[in-house]
């Protein structure tokens, strides 16, 4: 018991080299090109998302189960979103959705899914999304291709989103600065919302995963601390619990990403339109 | 004890501390999605033919709600690792 390795729920997310690579050179910028776990992840998500696409996206009416995967995630951006938020406007956008999403999707999943292969010490998964900086150039890059867009589809018009109508010209000034601090959080909420949920979930799967063991351990010492087999076993049940819900957040926090990448485009394409 | 290594302690020690009221602003967000559900579900009951058009809206709805208290988690991730 005594030389038992301290529990660490922090130490999955440690980005660390797998592969040294010689560092890019961009003027004084030095670039790390190395591939680390956290590079290998999204490589595999990629490969696995290309290669399923490859496989499933066909021209059948009648489909086979591949296609009719691809196309029931193709119909929750499609049908649940865009048709009935941005409407026939909102065509153009459904490729950047549906992307933001399947990406999402498969980090999120990849990160729960493939635990079952961290056996003997090797390490599988690596929870991408629990990165910030990863979370955060998603919601940026979703952000200001949004906020750009508004500007080239309706030019200086477009700052009237910051001004409330019906205020009157005082209370509209006095308006826009809240209105300008609720417009630009938008990134921030974007990028914390995915990552806290990811780190949250994962954190709390390693505690209890870590209980089963330590406690399993403690009560295999026989006597009295048998007892301890009893919370070991629970927190094996919840587990079980815990891996459930987290893949439903897993989905559901890309669902979510996408939808609020939804509403805020509609403020874009269907500006001056309502609200 | 010598003073220093007390310092220390203190230091540590209010560092967790405040981290645990800070993540006590998660109540709020607790609260707020139970308020989300339950009226979702109360909705949904009186209304079964109208729930499936909403559930885009609950599930928006539950996502800012969940931000609210997610702000005192990160907080509190703050405080624990990102202060020396």
């Amino acid at each position: 018991m005594a030389n038992q390795p301290a529990i660490d729920p922090m130490e999955q997310f440690v980005v660390h080299k797998l592969v040294d690579l010689p560092p890019l050179h961009v003027g004084s910028l030095v670039i790390d090109m190395s591939i680390t776990n956290s590079v290998a992840s999204m490589i595999a998500g990629a490969l696995i998302l290309v290669a399923f696409f490859a496989l499933a996206a066909r021209r059948e009416i009648v489909p086979n189960r591949g296609q009719a995967v691809a196309e029931a995630l193709y119909n929750i951006i499609d049908r649940m979103l865009v048709r009935p938020i941005l409407g026939e406007a909102g065509r153009p956008y459904v490729p950047y959705l549906f992307t933001l999403f399947l990406v999402i999707l498969v980090l999120n999943l990849m990160s729960v899914l493939l635990a079952v292969f961290n056996v003997a010490g090797l390490n599988f998964t690596f929870a991408v999304t629990s990165q910030l900086a990863v979370t955060a150039t998603l919601a940026v890059l979703t952000f200001f291709s949004v906020f750009i867009l508004g500007f080239v589809k309706h030019g200086p018009k477009f700052l009237g989103l910051f001004f409330p109508s019906g205020m009157g010209v005082i209370g509209a000034i006095l308006m826009a600065p809240i209105e300008m601090l609720s417009y630009f959080v938008r990134p921030v909420t974007l990028a914390l919302r995915l990552f806290g949920n990811m780190l949250g979930g994962h954190v709390v799967m390693s505690l209890f995963g870590s209980f089963v063991v330590a406690l399993g351990l403690l009560g295999l010492s026989g006597g009295i601390a048998s007892l301890a087999l009893v919370p070991s076993a629970f927190s094996f049940a919840l587990i079980v619990a815990l891996t459930g819900l987290e893949l439903v957040v897993a989905v559901l926090q890309a669902f979510v990403f996408a939808a609020l990448a939804t509403v805020y485009l509609n403020e874009v394409v269907n500006f001056g339109h309502g609200h | 004890m010598n003073p220093a290594a007390s310092v220390v302690d203190f230091h540590n020690s209010a560092k967790l501390i405040g981290a645990g009221l800070a993540a006590m602003g998660m109540i709020g967000a607790g609260v707020g999605l139970g308020v989300l559900f339950g009226n979702y579900l109360q909705a949904a009951i009186r209304n079964p033919a109208g729930a499936a058009s909403q559930q885009a809206m609950l599930f928006l709805g539950m996502a800012l709600t969940e931000t609210m208290g997610l702000f005192s988690f990160v907080v509190s991730l703050i405080l624990i690792y990102g202060i020396k």
